[in-house]
C-alpha cells in the first residue's frame, strides 16, 4: 500500500516518508493514418517537490489561525516608509530591509472592496477549486497594494464590500485558505472548514 | 508612489549600428507529431540562408555567438535544450545563451543579440526561439503556463493564467470600455481581422473567416473574453541573423534583402499584478504633462496608474525606443506594426501603451480603420497597419518564437518581400495548406519602418523591436 510523500525537517534537514514518484511504464505513440508506423512515447511521471515558504511560512501558517497577516517598511530613511505590502514581501522593495509582519485581519474585515474580478469558466490541471472560479482583487485602506484571491459565495462586482474567511478546519497550508465573502454573509452560509 | 531616477530614464545608445540581414520561420501549428523541435529549428534557419541566397553552411561561416529563445524547459521536457539546438545546427564550439522571459522571450532574445553585437563582441550573431508546446494535453499546459504566476499566490488559485490577466481585462473593460456592447464589439473585430489576415499567411496556424456575431457567440472563457479573444498555443521555431554594417553589405551582397537598422529596448514590471503600486503615467513624446491630469474625471476608477489597465513595462519599453530612435508618434513615424495580441483587449490596451493612442482610447485605433491593411471605411491604405501576419490570435503564439516572427513579418515588408514570403504556391504546398481563391497581397507599400511589441504575462517583460530602412533613420545619429 503506497502513501503520499511527507516530509518534516530534522536537524536542519529534509526527512522523506512514503511515495516520492510511481512508476508507470513509457508506451508508444503510433501514427493510426500511416500503417501506425511509430512516432514516439509517452513519458509518464509523478513528482512531489518539497518546497519551503521561508519568510513567508509565518503568513501560510496564520491562515490556518484565522489571521491574515501583510508586511510593513519601518524603515525610518527608506522613501517608501509606512507602506504596508499584501501579497506580504519579506523585504521592502526599495530599501531591501527586512519589513515588519502585521495583523492585517482588522483591516480587511472593515475595508475589503473588491477593485476588479473575472469569472472563469476553465481550469488548468491540478486545479483544486470548483469552476466557474470567481477571481476577486482586493484593495484595503493604507496598503499599496492590491491582492488576488477568490470569492467563495455570491457574484463579484466591482467595489463590492468583502471579508475575509479562512480554512481553520483541515487547512492545506496554501493560498486556497483565504477565501473572501459578501460583508453581511452568515456563519452558517460558509463552506466546510471555513471560518471568519 | 514610485518615482524613477535620471539614471533609470536614460536613453540607451548602441555603440555602432546593429543590422537585420535575414530571418526565417517554420510552419507553426498546435502539434508537430512527427517532427523533433530541432527539424523546425533548422527549417527556419535554412529559410533564412535561402533568404541570402547562401547556403546553410556559407551562413554559419559568419556566425560568432547565438541567442536561443525557449521560454518553457518543462513544456519540451528538456533542460538545456538551447543546447541541443545550438549541437544539432552544428555551431559549436560557439558560445550560447539561453533567454526566458515569458511571452517576451523572442524579443528579448533580439535584444540579447542586438547587445552583442553593438558591443562589438561579435559581428555576427544567431537569435533563434522556439516553443514546443504539444507535449501536454491542453489542460496540463495551462497548467504549466500558470507557472510562470506566483508559485505561492497566484498558481493554486486554479492554475489558468487567462484567470490572471482576465482581471485585469475586466478592470479596463469597465473603466475604459464602459461595458458598452459597441466596445465588445470593437474586440470582437480585432479577432476577426486577426484570423482573417491568418488566412493570407500560409505559416498561420489559426486562420478563420469568421464575424463579429462568431467570436461574440464563442464559448466565454473568462468574461468578457471568449475563446476566440483569444492566442494559440503553438509549436515553431523562428530565426533572425543580426550584424555590423561591414557584415552586412557583405551577407547581402547577393540578395533581395537590404540591410534593417534595428533597435530593441525593453521594460519591465511586477510578476504579480498584485504588487502594482501608484505612480505618475510616464509620458510619451507625443504626450504632454497635464494630459492626463483629469483621466480619473473622464474615466472614473482610470486615475490609478498603472493599476490593472496599463502596462508600464511597454510603456517604459516604447520610451526608451522612441528615445533610441527618435519616434515622435508611432502612428505618423511607423508604417507596420505587429503587437502582442494575447488577447483582443490587452492588443486594445497596448495601443495605449505605446503611445498609438492616449489611455483610455485605444478602441478608436480599432473603430477609426487606422489598424487595417486597408481602411474598411475610406477603402484607403491605414495609417498603421497592425498584425498583418494574423498575430498570435491567427498565426501563432510558440512563445520563444513569437517575438522573432512578429520581426519577420515587419521585415518582410521593409524589404518589399511580403507578397513573395506569403504568396508563393510552394509555401502553401510544402506545408500541406490550401491558399485561399480570395488571397490578397497585405503588401504594407513604401514600408520603411516598423515596430514588433514582444510582451510577457501579465506585462513583466516587454520590448520594442524597431527595424528602419537606414536610408530612413528618424535621429540620424542612431
Amino acid at each position: 500500500m503506497s502513501m503520499f510523500g511527507q516530509v518534516f525537517v530534522k536537524d536542519n534537514k529534509y526527512k522523506l516518508k512514503g511515495d516520492f514518484h510511481h512508476l508507470t511504464p513509457c508506451t508508444p505513440i503510433r501514427d493510426a493514418d500511416s500503417g501506425f508506423k511509430l512516432l514516439g512515447v509517452t513519458n509518464p511521471r509523478d513528482m512531489t517537490y518539497m518546497h519551503s515558504y521561508g519568510g513567508e511560512a509565518v503568513f501560510f501558517e496564520s491562515l490556518s489561525k484565522g489571521k491574515l497577516l501583510a508586511t510593513r517598511c519601518d524603515q525610518f530613511e527608506c522613501e517608501s516608509k509606512g507602506s504596508v505590502y499584501i501579497p506580504f514581501r519579506i523585504h521592502c522593495p526599495d530599501c531591501l530591509a527586512k519589513n515588519t509582519v502585521i495583523d492585517l485581519t482588522d483591516v480587511a474585515r472593515k475595508t475589503a472592496r473588491v477593485h476588479t474580478f473575472m469569472v472563469c469558466e476553465r481550469s488548468g490541471a491540478f486545479n483544486m477549486l470548483d469552476t466557474p472560479i470567481k477571481f476577486i482583487n482586493i484593495e484595503f485602506d493604507g496598503v499599496a497594494t492590491i491582492l488576488m484571491s477568490y470569492l467563495s459565495i455570491g457574484e463579484p462586482d466591482m467595489q463590492m464590500r468583502v471579508v475575509p474567511i479562512f480554512r481553520t478546519s483541515g487547512p492545506t497550508f496554501t493560498i486556497l485558505d483565504l477565501s473572501w465573502v459578501p460583508e453581511g454573509t452568515r456563519e452558517d452560509q460558509l463552506p466546510e472548514g471555513f471560518s471568519f | 508612489m514610485i518615482t524613477f531616477s535620471k539614471q533609470q530614464l536614460k536613453i540607451p545608445q548602441l555603440q555602432k549600428p546593429v543590422y537585420l540581414v535575414s530571418a526565417g520561420q517554420s510552419k507553426f501549428d498546435r502539434a508537430f507529431p512527427d517532427k523533433r523541435t530541432e527539424e523546425l529549428c533548422i527549417e527556419s534557419f535554412v529559410m533564412a540562408a535561402e533568404l541570402l541566397n547562401m547556403s546553410p553552411a556559407d551562413l554559419k561561416r559568419y556566425i560568432h555567438s547565438c541567442y536561443y529563445g525557449h521560454f518553457a524547459d518543462h513544456f519540451g521536457d528538456q533542460l538545456l535544450g538551447e543546447s541541443v539546438i545550438h549541437d544539432r545546427l552544428g555551431l559549436d564550439p560557439l558560445g550560447n545563451v539561453g533567454v526566458k522571459t515569458g511571452g517576451a522571450t523572442g524579443g528579448s532574445t533580439l535584444w540579447e543579440g542586438v547587445k552583442a553585437v553593438a558591443s562589438g563582441y561579435s559581428d555576427c550573431v544567431l537569435v533563434m526561439g522556439w516553443e514546443r508546446m504539444d507535449e501536454v494535453p491542453t489542460d496540463e499546459g495551462n497548467f504549466l503556463i500558470s507557472c510562470a504566476a506566483d508559485k505561492d499566490w497566484e498558481s493554486p488559485l486554479g492554475h489558468i493564467y487567462t484567470g490572471y490577466y482576465a482581471v485585469m481585462a475586466q478592470r479596463y473593460w469597465q473603466i475604459f470600455g464602459k461595458s458598452e456592447e459597441s466596445f465588445r464589439k470593437t474586440l470582437a473585430e480585432i479577432s476577426v481581422k486577426h484570423h482573417g489576415y491568418a488566412r493570407f499567411n500560409p505559416f498561420a496556424q489559426a486562420p478563420m473567416k469568421i464575424t463579429v456575431d462568431d467570436v461574440l457567440k464563442s464559448p466565454v472563457v473568462a468574461y468578457p473574453l471568449r475563446a476566440l479573444d483569444c492566442c494559440l498555443m503553438s509549436v515553431g521555431a523562428a530565426c533572425a541573423i543580426l550584424c555590423d554594417e561591414k557584415t552586412a553589405v557583405a551577407l547581402t551582397s547577393n540578395s533581395k534583402n537590404k540591410p534593417l537598422r534595428i533597435f530593441v529596448s525593453a521594460g519591465s514590471h511586477t510578476l504579480r499584478p498584485a504588487d502594482r503600486r501608484d505612480m505618475d503615467i510616464p509620458l510619451l513624446p507625443n504626450e504632454k504633462a497635464d494630459q492626463y491630469r483629469d483621466l480619473g474625471d473622464r474615466f472614473p476608477g482610470g486615475d490609478r496608474y498603472p493599476g490593472f489597465t496599463g502596462f508600464l513595462a511597454a510603456r517604459m519599453a516604447a520610451y526608451y525606443g522612441y528615445g533610441m530612435t527618435g519616434i515622435t508618434d508611432p502612428t505618423d513615424d511607423l508604417d507596420v506594426i505587429e503587437l502582442h495580441d494575447a488577447f483582443t483587449i490587452s492588443d486594445v490596451q497596448t495601443y495605449e501603451d505605446v503611445g498609438i493612442r492616449p489611455y483610455g482610447y485605444g478602441r478608436d485605433y480599432v473603430e477609426s480603420g487606422d489598424c487595417y491593411h486597408t481602411n474598411p471605411h475610406t477603402g484607403k491604405p491605414g495609417k498603421l497597419p497592425s498584425n498583418l501576419s494574423g498575430g498570435l490570435i491567427g498565426c501563432m503564439h510558440s512563445v520563444g518564437a513569437t517575438g522573432i516572427m512578429q520581426t519577420f513579418e515587419v521585415a518582410c515588408h521593409l524589404w518589399n518581400r511580403w507578397e513573395e514570403m506569403h504568396g508563393e504556391e510552394k509555401l502553401w504546398k510544402k506545408f500541406n495548406r490550401e491558399k485561399p481563391k480570395d488571397w490578397t497581397n497585405l503588401q504594407v507599400k513604401g514600408a520603411k519602418r516598423g515596430m514588433a511589441i514582444s510582451h510577457a504575462g501579465v506585462g513583466s517583460h516587454v520590448t520594442a523591436t524597431i527595424l528602419m530602412d537606414p536610408d530612413h533613420l528618424i535621429r540620424k545619429d542612431a
